[in-house]
């Protein structure tokens, strides 16, 4: 834990690379141009290692890991892509369309959206397998923005970024399994909130319409998520 | 409105026992659970004024409280009936016919699993395994096992109960 | 207290209570408490009083006596004569009968075989002391391995004997226990903690109740040992609100140690201090997951993080931290007062020792059994559990919970083993053990499990929530008559991806009731697929209405 970090060296996918025993897989594929798919992570905020887009193989290990939460080890051997990794990472974003109410076609983030790149990155261009059309809430009551269950993904950005950075923790989940939602307060209306600040970060780092400002009409809903390496710059020059 | 404080939502005398409860804890976030226990043995659930209290005392976001009392099972916000039956529905019951027991209960009062009776005399309840299946079927009676129950054996029992009540 | 002082009390007690002392021992177990057992222990204690002084009865409390089903359990000593569904009224007749004759209407059919077949160590003193005395533990040689070793032993001594012993975590996984204990030791910091995982949530396991309601200081020296030998001060019981018994009797023990400087500062006149808290679980499964289990101690959700890193490294407020089930820390205290090697004498090669499994389902003799590893399955089943009852056929027995597989009858003969049971698919498990018969459907089976680990997903990872809910709702497509091949086909993928990209043990595992279902009784999802018929006459169908126009 307090051993002070190290230069190590890794392979990415055949690829020989230096890192530092503080930095996540991620981190250091980033670094290197490599890319790996994240939907839950941020770069900003802790990482929960949720969606399970971002697994990749480790070899030695008998099970996949996250590459957002896992810290890279001298002498690691990753391999981010293969068939495998591809057929599940399909199957994880079916599995977030068939949960939800996902209409690309009515929804504010139309082309702005994450979860729709991710469906674009790994070719799913239909589901195999159920939808589960959940009934679920739409809440307008908040005077400037709007919270839509139906195009929540669970990744919680909301309840970090609030927590986290703006400090307010108005966001949490509720219930568990798939009846699981996020909630403001004590699951009131978000307008009656007595924490939320209005400060729309929450909204800002939604990967998909699940929040979204008033009044936006379909496709209209750019989201703008650079404050938070603004954030972060500024923390580290005031230190 | 809805202003947090810390003084308890009632004058109620049991609201004492949370407080201890708490203060053993050094009133730290992490007694979070322990303080839902207390509150839900003295009150019988969680209410809204509860949950604002707790977390007022306990320096916890509303949310998180929410989070975590709708997070475990034990945890009720409804107020429950007079007295609660809980029907096991671990393995060696399944295998042994719980299903039975509660499709009797349901027959019988028309409730299913986390209702409660419209005269609030009964809760019902699924347990996840009361670790008595040495006995299954069982069920729990406002907290009392019973083991190789019928049907018509637990609908007698919850009458026998319920019976003795104004 | 110092070892002598300790020696002295369990030589005062033992000389109260010698072996030839005509007693009768109640088991005040939940399994026989729920039968009235608190009650026939009134009237056998009534009942001894009105015998008189000349003849003396000892009436007491006794942990678990194993056949659960056939409770009231009592044992009449000497003699051990077992003494099966014993009701208040029969307290005078059985005080009578220590004088002379057993009452034969009584005594359990079971009495030899179930008993002869085990090997007792986790629960040897189940039917020997009254859990809520701690004297009784001292005089069955409690506490003197923690004594002992504080003034004889090294911690680095203490883990060795440990993984001399070969034991493995009896939670489920089987991870070397001495090995676990030294990474946590060798990890760096002053703060450490010891967690007992007592959330036995496994539907049809009670085996860590009835450990807990039996002997619960058994437990509290086992974490002591551990927080001797990794240096840790302070310890966690984590357990079961559904168990109140259990919780009554640990918080009991704790208070009893804690007066007699078992626990607290400078036990046994040397440095080390250690202390012990109770943790109420709140009606989470997922909670047995380590990482779960430390958030829920935290006051959180209990929601499971990524590891690495692991809790040895990481883990209760960031520190280094022990985690092992109940059963495990059972075993800790018998080792040292014994020695690796005799511990090792028991079992097979790669699974050393007993294992305790809770024996359920269509089967004679319910209960709680002790055996050696390596055991058949055939033996437990059909030796210690007397076969199946109403002369139906075997089908299946399940172990490992939801977690676990069916292992069909061309494997009763297999060696009950880590690794044997982990290649027809199952698991170990926490020891739950559950015996089905022919009126058993397995696509329901498996229906069953699914519905549990649905409803018991913390939802936090995307595999487990939705994957779980939509294999769900497949099985019962299937059970239905409802499903075509191709959903069949669906289902084995999805058990491919929830299994391998899950975050947690819980999501990893459960596909395994479906995989391991599929593997031995396809036959059965065939029927309903194909044939909308259930071989057992267990699942409804739902018959399709023709559509006429």
């Amino acid at each position: 834990m307090s051993t002070p970090s190290r230069v190590i060296t890794l392979t990415l996918d055949d690829r020989e690379v230096g890192a530092h025993t503080d930095q996540t897989i991620l981190e250091v594929a980033r670094e290197n141009g490599i890319v790996i798919p994240t939907l839950c992570h941020l770069e900003g905020l802790l990482p929960i290692g949720a969606c399970r887009i971002c697994l990749v193989e480790v070899v030695g290990s008998n099970k996949l890991l996250p590459a957002c939460a896992t810290k890279v080890t001298d002498g690691m051997r990753v391999i981010t892509q293969s068939e495998r990794l591809t057929r599940y990472r399909r199957r994880v974003v079916e599995f977030l369309f068939a949960s939800g109410n996902h209409i690309c076609a009515v929804c504010v983030s139309n082309h702005h959206c994450e979860l729709q790149d991710m469906a674009v990155y790994t070719g799913m261009s239909h589901l195999t397998e159920p939808y589960r059309y959940p009934k679920l809430r739409v809440d307008a009551s908040h005077e400037r923005f709007v919270q839509d269950d139906n195009r929540c993904i669970l990744c919680q950005r909301c309840v970090r970024v609030c927590a986290e950075i703006e400090g307010a923790h108005t966001w949490d989940v509720m219930g568990r399994g798939i009846e699981a939602r996020v909630i403001t307060d004590l699951n009131q209306p978000w307008g009656e909130s007595d924490t939320c600040t209005s400060c729309s970060k929450c909204v800002q780092v939604c990967p998909t319409g699940a929040l979204s400002i008033k009044g936006m009409a379909a496709a209209e809903m750019k989201k703008r998520k650079h404050f938070l390496a603004q954030y972060w710059t500024l923390k580290e020059e005031e230190s | 409105m809805n202003r947090q404080t810390k003084a308890p939502p009632t004058e109620d005398k049991r609201w004492r026992l949370v407080d201890a409860t708490m203060r053993r804890h050094g009133n730290r976030s992490a007694a979070l659970i322990e303080t839902l226990h207390t509150v839900q043995e003295v009150f019988g659930y969680l209410d809204e004024g509860a949950l604002r209290y707790v977390a007022a005392s306990l320096r916890v976001p509303l949310s998180k409280i929410y989070g975590v009392a709708t997070f475990y099972h034990f945890f009720t916000l409804k107020p429950q009936g007079r007295h609660t039956c809980a029907v096991c529905l671990g393995t060696a019951c399944y295998i042994k016919g719980a299903q039975a027991l509660l499709d009797a209960l349901k027959q019988r009062y028309g409730i299913a699993s986390g209702q409660t009776t419209d005269d609030q005399k009964l809760s019902l309840v699924t347990a996840r395994c009361v670790g008595a299946c040495g006995i299954a079927p069982a069920a729990s009676l406002d907290g009392d096992v019973l083991g190789k129950l019928t049907p018509d054996e637990l609908v007698n029992r919850i009458e026998e109960a319920t019976r003795h009540d104004a | 207290m110092m070892l002598e002082a300790l020696r002295k009390i369990a030589e005062e007690h033992r000389a109260a209570h010698p072996p030839t002392a005509k007693t009768l021992k109640v088991c005040v177990a939940a399994g026989c408490v729920s039968c009235q057992s608190d009650q026939v222990k009134k009237a056998l204690e009534a009942a001894a009083k009105k015998g008189g002084a000349d003849s003396p009865i000892i009436v007491k409390g006794v942990g678990c006596l194993g056949l659960c089903a056939q409770g009231p359990l009592v044992i009449s000593e000497p003699g051990a004569t077992l003494y099966r569904q014993v009701k208040p009224e029969d307290a005078a007749e059985l005080a009578a009968a220590t004088k002379h004759e057993p009452v034969k209407r009584l005594v359990a059919p079971a009495n030899q075989v179930f008993y002869s077949r085990q090997q007792r160590i986790v629960t040897e003193n189940f039917d020997r002391i009254d859990p809520e005395k701690i004297e009784d533990y001292i005089a069955a040689d409690g506490y003197l391995a923690l004594l002992t070793t504080l003034t004889t032993r090294s911690p680095a001594q203490t883990i060795d004997e440990l993984i001399k012993s070969g034991l493995r975590g009896r939670g489920g996984g089987g991870y070397p226990t001495g090995l676990k204990w030294s990474t946590v030791a060798k990890a760096s910091g002053s703060e450490k903690y010891i967690i007992c995982n007592a959330d036995e949530g496994d539907p049809g396991a009670f085996m860590d109740r009835s450990v807990l309601e039996s002997d619960p200081h058994r437990i509290l020296e086992g974490m002591a040992l551990a927080g001797y030998a990794v240096g840790a001060q302070r310890g966690y019981i984590y357990v079961r609100a559904e168990y109140p018994i259990a919780v009554k009797r640990l918080k009991l023990a704790i208070s009893q140690a804690e007066k007699m400087k078992l626990l607290g500062p400078s036990i046994g006149g040397s440095s080390f201090q250690f202390t012990i808290e109770v943790r109420l679980g709140a009606g989470a499964f997922v909670c047995g997951e380590e990482t779960a289990l430390i958030a829920s101690i935290e006051g959180k959700r209990g929601t499971p993080r990524p590891r690495p890193p692991f809790p040895a490294e990481s883990g209760l407020w960031g520190k280094p931290t022990l985690i092992n089930n109940v059963e495990t820390f059972a075993n800790i205290a018998t080792i040292l007062r014994n020695g690796g090697d005799w511990y090792a004498g028991f079992g097979t090669e790669k699974s050393r020792g007993t294992k305790v499994f809770a024996l359920a389902g269509r089967i004679n003799n319910t209960g709680l059994i002790e055996v050696p590893m390596g055991i058949t399955l055939r033996e437990i089943i059909y030796d210690i559990g007397g076969g199946i009852p109403g002369g139906r056929r075997f089908k299946a027995v399940q172990t490992g919970g939801p977690s676990g597989g069916c292992i069909p009858e061309q494997f009763l003969d297999m060696p009950v083993e880590y690794e044997s049971l982990a290649k027809v698919g199952s698991i170990m498990g926490s020891g739950g053990m559950i015996v089905m018969d022919e009126t058993s459907c397995m696509v329901d089976v498996a229906k069953f499990f699914m519905e549990f680990c649905k409803s018991e997903s913390c939802g936090k990872c995307v595999p487990c929530r939705v994957g779980t809910a939509q294999m769900y709702d497949l099985l019962c497509k299937i059970s239905e008559g409802r499903a075509t091949l191709d959903d069949l086909a669906l289902l084995e993928d999805l058990c491919d991806t929830v299994k391998h990209t899950s975050l947690c043990g819980l999501g990893q595992t459960a596909p395994n009731p479906v995989l391991s279902t599929l593997r031995f009784f396809r036959h059965e999802y065939l029927a309903h697929i194909e044939e909308q018929r259930c071989p057992a006459g267990v699942c409804k169908m739902c018959i399709p209405q023709e559509i006429h126009r």
